[in-house]
């Protein structure tokens, strides 16, 4: 699982490891257990079950046991999120304006992109805001999802370690071309980052070569 | 409960109806016997169930592949929202309590009928006019509505699809749940045959009395939600529309206050099932009585406050989130506690797997899947992933399909035999359970794994990277709607041509297995009089009981 081009879904992908071996672990034993009482209790001639109203001992043990189990899930869940809400100092900012049913980056610079490239190892925070109804932004990959509603702004934070080009998707249903508002955010070395996005303004955007970034994509 | 005698010569509910004058269907439609209801809401919830399963399996069939099958993006949204809105409104929300509630709570608690009949037939009455609106919305102008079952806002202000009448739909059959929950509430306070304290009530009661209590508490709440998207939508008036200067979040808010609760609803009736059928079959008592009575009224309450875990990415403050996701863990706990308490009435009992246990067998498998897969969307990092994917997709048709709708089918199994005197197919019966069991897992489980790749829900069109799962579903989409034509052919075969049923096939000794099969118009000649516990299987001795022919 270490090939999550960002250590936030490094996390997200063993806590729900976590949440699995765990959830595993109950499914098999209840319903081995279950399967093993069908069997050895069949009912035959002369055998007489035997009435047994409940055991607080037992009521107790399979209360506290999962108690914990669940907290422990919480605590997972609940450090990872504060983690990935929190807002790095030296965060890029990019603002984007979701639509039925397009995506658009607007860099510092006035720039006005329909994909998004951003440098690798550096904290990216998404200004999100949508023109109409609700979308979200979804990239798979990095394991993290955002509303974008119209009338409040909120944000996204990602910081991604590897080179490459991933998908990005509308998570929230938005009409006739939902399953259209597929884009791509396009991580690249940092000085070729700045290369690009110095030598771009927003009336002449230079066509990016794509090709290289995409051959040392390793996960899509 | 020694005196339920049996009297052979005895009309049966079916043949003697509550009116005087009116005959036929007339005399179905105006009776205020809550066995006639229960069995009219059984016609009509399954004629809906059958329209929503076809829905499911054209929306399966056009995901086959990639881009256009056989339908259009428009088309597949309204069909994805009307397979949402007919299962959720019309077939499991009311589904447990109005078919099985109706029918067997007076029986259950050894009374003539619901504490208000006349109300009853009423709520039947305004659910069908709600019904009745849905399919008049798919063919006034304006066309189908396309905003998915949930009517997020500010789209379903927006699009110029009939949403206005879809949704004063599910306002009106929202009154059919509420009377429904006043009736069977009152039910339980004032007609509990002598003898019958709260705790010697079966456990069937006590799930449908919870459930009572959220039909109507939670359920003013999507009505009153209902109305200001109405008013919204024809007056412009701004409250959730932010080009209004209304808030979208809170309207999410509303939806989901009520939306929450309602799956409990959904759930807890077919856990009462449960806990009458384990008991049955095992025939030994149940395991901590109190325990999964206590968890059904835990449910009910813990689950208000659980809502916005439907929100975590929705812009609501961390601290929120933090402390939904909280106590989401905890209403975990009630429902883990009856499943340990179910397989625990299997030990050392005397079982035989008959088709509703198999069913329910069936249940606890896939029910445990769903709860279980319910933590990971819990936990917040892990809901950030998958929320809005077809990991939720896969969770939530486990617990509602595989946890109630498996259990509508058992029930249906358990108490055929009971509502209409006839005994269907065992054979036939045992088959489709298995056959199920495998359909299910074909059809729902490759969504966990497409959801967690990153596939989001509600889409016309998909990457070629999940063509291979897509399939698989789809294929099981079709054994699925096989094995529902199975059942409805075993039941509706046992009705015509089945043998005649025994008053208490199965050896249950719950006040309904005391009566004949079909029951007499009034239930009891006699109010029994309760001096056993509900699961109290020494009272056998004094009754008839098996399956015709059987030798055991």
């Amino acid at each position: 699982m270490n090939s999550d081009p960002t250590a936030y879904g490094q996390y997200v992908d063993s806590t729900m490891m976590y949440i699995s071996l765990v959830s595993l672990t109950f499914l098999l034993g209840i319903s081995a257990t279950m399967v093993y009482f069908v069997f050895k209790y069949n009912r035959k001639k002369g055998v007489k079950p035997v009435d047994i109203h409940g055991s607080m001992l037992l009521e107790t043990v399979w209360f506290v046991i999962p108690l914990i189990l669940v907290m422990s899930m919480f605590y997972y869940g609940f450090i990872g999120y504060k983690d990935f809400r929190t807002i790095p100092k030296d965060a890029l900012e990019i603002n984007v304006t979701a639509r039925m049913w397009n995506w658009d980056f607007v860099y510092a610079n006035g720039m006005n992109l329909d994909t998004l490239y951003v440098p690798v190892n550096k904290s990216i925070k998404l200004n999100l805001i949508s023109n109409d109804v609700n979308h979200a932004l979804y990239i798979p990959a990095f394991r993290i999802k955002q509303d974008v509603i119209g009338g409040t702004q909120h944000y996204m934070i990602f910081k991604a370690d590897k080179i490459g080009s991933y998908n990005i998707a509308c998570a929230e249903y938005c009409g006739l071309d939902h399953s259209a508002m597929y884009t791509r955010v396009v991580v690249m070395p940092e000085e070729e980052y700045n290369k690009w996005y110095e030598s771009n303004t927003k009336d002449e955007i230079k066509e990016i070569k794509t090709e290289e970034v995409a051959k040392k994509d390793s996960t899509n | 409960m020694a005196n339920g005698t049996i009297a052979i010569d005895d009309k049966s509910f079916l043949e003697e109806g509550t009116t005087k004058k009116a005959t036929g269907i007339a005399s179905w439609l105006f009776s205020t016997d809550h066995k006639r209801i229960g069995l009219m809401y059984l016609i009509a919830i399954a004629i809906f169930f059958f329209t929503g399963a076809i829905l499911g399996v054209l929306m399966r069939l056009e995901l086959i592949a990639p881009g256009r099958t056989i339908m259009d993006a428009q088309t597949y949204n309204t069909i994805f929202t009307l397979h949402g809105v007919i299962m959720i409104f019309l077939f499991i929300i009311p589904g447990i309590p109005a078919v099985f509630g109706n029918f067997f709570l007076p029986l259950q608690l050894g009374a003539k009928d619901v504490a208000f009949p006349r109300l009853n037939l009423l709520s039947f009455w305004i659910y069908l006019i709600g019904a009745a609106l849905v399919l008049i919305s798919l063919f006034v102008e304006g066309g189908p509505i396309d905003t998915g079952w949930t009517f997020y806002i500010p789209y379903s202000v927006r699009t110029t699809t009939n949403v206005s009448l879809a949704i004063f739909a599910a306002f009106v059959l929202g009154f059919s749940s509420i009377l429904t929950g006043l009736n069977f509430v009152t039910t339980v306070h004032r007609l509990r045959a002598p003898g019958m304290t709260y705790f010697k009530m079966p456990l069937f009661v006590w799930s449908t009395y919870a459930t009572a209590w959220i039909q109507i508490i939670a359920t003013p709440v999507i009505g009153i939600t209902i109305l200001l998207v109405v008013l919204e939508r024809l007056f412009g008036v701004g409250i959730f529309d932010p080009a209004l200067g209304g808030d979208p979040v809170l309207f999410q808010h509303m939806f989901w206050i009520y939306s929450h609760p309602a799956v409990y609803i959904m759930i807890l009736p077919a856990m009462g099932v449960v806990s009458e059928i384990i008991p049955t079959f095992a025939r030994r008592t149940i395991f901590g009585y109190r325990a999964i009575a206590m968890s059904s009224l835990a449910i009910a309450f813990i689950g208000y406050l659980v809502w916005a875990h439907h929100m975590f990415t929705s812009g609501i403050s961390e601290t929120a989130a933090i402390i939904f996701s909280f106590l989401t863990f905890i209403v975990a706990l009630p429902s883990a506690i009856k499943v340990f308490n179910w397989v625990a009435t299997m030990y050392k009992g005397s079982i035989d797997p008959q088709p509703p246990f198999l069913w329910v067998m069936s249940f606890i498998f896939l029910f445990s899947i769903g709860g279980l897969t319910g933590l990971v969307l819990g936990a917040l990092v892990t809901d950030v992933h998958v929320h809005d994917t077809y990991f939720v997709v896969a969770h939530f048709h486990y617990v509602m399909f595989g946890g109630t709708g498996t259990i509508f089918f058992a029930a249906l199994y358990y108490w055929f035999p009971k509502m209409t005197g006839k005994m269907y197919n065992l054979k036939l019966a045992k088959f489709n359970a298995a056959l199920f069991f495998v359909a299910f897992n074909t059809l729902y489980f490759p969504k966990f794994i497409m959801g967690y790749m990153g596939m989001p829900r509600r889409y016309y069109d998909y990457l070629p990277e999940f063509q291979n799962l897509q399939v698989v579903s789809t294929v099981g989409s079709w054994l699925m709607i096989i094995v529902i034509c199975l059942i409805i052919y075993n039941l509706l075969s046992g009705l015509l041509n089945g043998s005649k049923a025994e008053a208490n096939p199965w050896g249950g000794v719950t006040l309904e297995w005391h009566i004949a099969s079909p029951p007499p118009l009034e239930n009891f000649h006699e109010i029994p009089e309760v001096t056993h516990e509900p699961y109290d299987f020494s009272q056998l001795k004094n009754m008839k009981y098996g399956l015709k022919g059987e030798s055991k």
